[in-house]
């Protein structure tokens, strides 16, 4: 904190679009720190710039706001911070409104309106190469006496984009004691005037060409087109999924088999006891079940923050906006949804890219229903031991064909929920999309790395050390206490795992789990596949890894009856013991409400499921079988 | 202008222009339709300014992309429903 008393405080102030984090990220290059706003969650970033002079700044780069008089929680922090109201953050000493050259029709309205405060500030004229190539000439001394302020040019995409602006933050010396005049929501009057202006000044100071807009045009007559933009759309997920499938397969092999030779290591280092066991089977398992979602969730995140930035994002959530509306939702909930085939923790954090918060609820709310890659180990395997391989109709194979009845199954069910939070939670409101659908842009290289980097780090600090805690504690209840002198049963039979289990077991009973899958539920709360090892330490299996479930494949079908293996599938299409991402949607809600809400209704769920499957199971095979 | 001419702007055919017309619920309006009228102002949707629907989402042409000034936004039905326009003739290619 010494250079923070020092340190000058400018915040960057735009609208959405215009190349405000581009520019933030020139500024301030990897000295980036990403928290949130104090009771919401709402990306604060703030990074340091320190000029060829010495002069140090801390910069805090504003949620994009098209105007003060904020719709979304974005705009309402950035209104807040600017005006200094905001609990925790103090007011910034300069206000640098960053507008995209190419578009101050729209831009300039805000840098009005925020003059008005009478703060110090300046204005950033962005993306001012491509707005040359446009042949937009723009005045800017006129511009800047018009406006009463310093202007400067910047391309936040280029290396030394922002020289100008640096000389001008060199120069300038903002008055810490300036006080914002009091502000309040403008009516139709006010903005038509503003407008008024924007356009007076416009007239005086830009000349600018009629927009080319062919290129634009000729790609959207394609991308947005009924048939081939669903098409594409289509190409582009089957390729994004297929990526975060395939190639991420391999690096998570290599961070599997680093994490086993970590642990063979200390087997072989250390004496048998508790530590070791803690190290082995708590830590280092913990770290590796954190580390494996990695390459998963950075492919994933590299598409989407490339098409992002590219402005085909927008466009994507325009094409289903209809369609997710059915039930609901804004088209902006399809990329969470679907990263939720990965794993529901980067989709839900990737529901932040949802600016309504209702919208945003009611995905995260849902995201658990898509059948993530941690449930595939546990299906494979009870598939493999219950369904014959036959082929059904000549081409399909039952097994498949049982594996997507279970992806469908959860897609259903997703749908069914969306649209009962739609009849309650959010009945009759109609809520505005005004979705800017921007110019297409070439995704920067640079903007990209620095966006994974922050991605990774979020997901290594704030989720990671959830997974961590958990692999931890469970560890503990997994092992303690231990076995008796004699005991005849696995040691997880004994521990409070194998304790709380055999009371569940009471529970589970009437779906037709026996107390091995009970108590291998347990462990499976930290992630869902642990449930296959933890059953495979149930039954006293000697293998690990991959051979655990060729192992256990047979005595399972020798083990349980068909009603119980239907059973099983049908509760982990809801599955609601992912601990993991229950603490996620506490962060990402900051509330408990929600994640009780959503273990709530995914027990109620997986419980029901479970239990009609079993019944009539049982009344299909005759009932004689358990 | 004759106000027989006006249509919303969700209306208005793919590809043709219109000109933008003042809205009389952006001032008589309950709270939500005047919050929703200021904002389509601040965004341009303004008296005079032109305005074209260059895509339209399915089904039923909802949502549409509207292009104003230099940007391009998507608007639901009920949004563009809160604008009028005058069609101008001629489509736009």
């Amino acid at each position: 904190m010494s250079i923070a008393n020092a340190a000058c405080s400018l915040a960057l102030l735009g609208n959405p679009n215009c190349g405000k984090t581009a520019l933030f990220n020139l500024l301030t290059g990897s000295r980036q720190k990403v928290a949130n706003y104090p009771g919401v969650t709402v990306d604060r970033k703030e990074g340091q710039l320190t000029t060829p002079s010495g002069k140090q700044f801390r910069i805090l780069d504003l949620p994009g706001a098209y105007s003060l008089n904020a719709v979304s929680i974005d705009e309402e922090i950035t209104r807040d911070v600017v005006l200094g109201a905001l609990a925790d953050e103090q007011r910034p000493d300069l206000i640098v409104c960053v507008s995209d050259a190419t578009n101050l029709k729209l831009n300039l309205r805000l840098v009005l309106e925020v003059k008005r405060l009478g703060l110090p500030m300046l204005l950033a004229l962005n993306m001012t190469d491509l707005a040359a190539k446009r042949g937009i000439a723009i005045d800017v001394p006129a511009l800047a006496r018009e406006l009463g302020m310093p202007v400067v040019s910047t391309v936040a995409v280029r290396r030394g984009g922002a020289g100008e602006l640096i000389s001008q933050l060199e120069a300038m010396a903002p008055d810490a004691a300036a006080q914002p005049v009091s502000w309040l929501p403008p009516d139709v009057a006010d903005v038509t005037a503003t407008q008024r202006e924007v356009r007076r000044i416009l007239a005086a100071t830009v000349r600018e060409p009629a927009l080319d807009i062919r290129l634009d045009e000729r790609i959207d007559r394609v991308i947005l087109h009924p048939l081939w933009g669903m098409l594409i759309l289509a190409g582009t997920l089957f390729l994004m999924f297929q990526a975060v499938f395939s190639w991420a397969s391999l690096p998570m092999e290599w961070i599997k088999d680093g994490v086993a030779a970590c642990g063979e290591f200390l087997m072989a280092q250390m004496p048998e006891g508790i530590l070791r066991s803690l190290l082995v089977d708590g830590i280092i398992a913990g770290v590796g079940s954190v580390l494996v979602f990695l390459p998963q969730i950075l492919i994933l995140f590299l598409f989407i923050l490339a098409l992002e930035d590219s402005g085909y994002l927008p466009r994507a959530a325009f094409l289903l906006d209809r369609l997710m509306g059915t039930v609901g939702l804004s088209g902006r909930s399809f990329i969470p949804l679907l990263s939720s085939f990965a794993c529901a923790i980067p989709g839900i954090m990737a529901a932040r890219t949802i600016s309504n918060w209702r919208d945003r609820l009611a995905t995260i709310m849902i995201a658990p229903l898509m059948t993530c890659s941690a449930r595939l180990p546990v299906y494979a395997l009870i598939i493999g031991a219950f369904i014959p391989e036959s082929t059904v109709a000549g081409v399909f194979n039952l097994q498949g064909l049982v594996l997507f009845v279970l992806y469908v199954a959860g897609i259903l069910s997703a749908m069914a929920v969306a649209g009962v939070l739609k009849l309650t939670v959010g009945r009759g409101q109609q809520h505005p999309l005004m979705l800017e659908l921007p110019s297409y842009r070439w995704p920067h290289a640079r903007n990209l790395l620095l966006g994974l980097v922050e991605r990774a780090r979020i997901f290594i600090m704030r989720v990671g050390n959830i997974i961590l805690a958990l692999m931890v504690v469970l560890w503990f209840l997994s092992s303690f206490p231990a076995a008796p002198e004699g005991a005849s049963g696995p040691a997880i039979y004994y521990s409070y795992a194998g304790m709380l289990g055999r009371a569940l077991a009471v529970i589970f009973a009437p779906v037709g789990f026996n107390w091995e899958i009970s108590i291998a539920l347990v462990p499976g709360m930290a992630a869902r596949e642990v449930a296959v090892g933890a059953l495979g330490t149930v039954y006293a299996l000697s293998a690990t890894g991959d051979d655990v479930a060729t192992q256990l494949a047979p005595m399972l079908a020798a083990g349980w009856s068909l009603p119980t293996a239907f059973s099983l599938l049908a509760w982990y299409v809801f599955s609601p013991q992912c601990l993991s991402t229950l603490a996620v949607v506490k962060r990402e809600t900051n509330s408990w409400r929600y994640p009780l809400l959503m273990a709530g209704y995914l027990f109620a769920l997986a419980y029901g499921a479970a239990f009609v499957t079993y019944r009539i199971a049982l009344f299909l095979t005759g009932a004689g079988h358990a | 202008m004759n106000p027989q001419e006006l249509i919303t702007l969700f209306d208005l055919p793919l590809g043709q222009e219109g000109l933008v017309s003042s809205r009389p619920d952006a001032i008589s309006g309950d709270a939500a339709d005047r919050a929703l009228a200021l904002r389509l102002f601040e965004i341009g949707f303004l008296d005079g300014e032109r305005v074209r629907v260059v895509a339209r989402g399915h089904p039923g042409g909802d949502p549409v992309a509207v292009r104003v000034g230099n940007t391009m936004f998507a608007l639901r039905k009920f949004e563009a429903e809160h604008v009028l326009v005058a069609p101008l003739g001629g489509k736009n290619p």
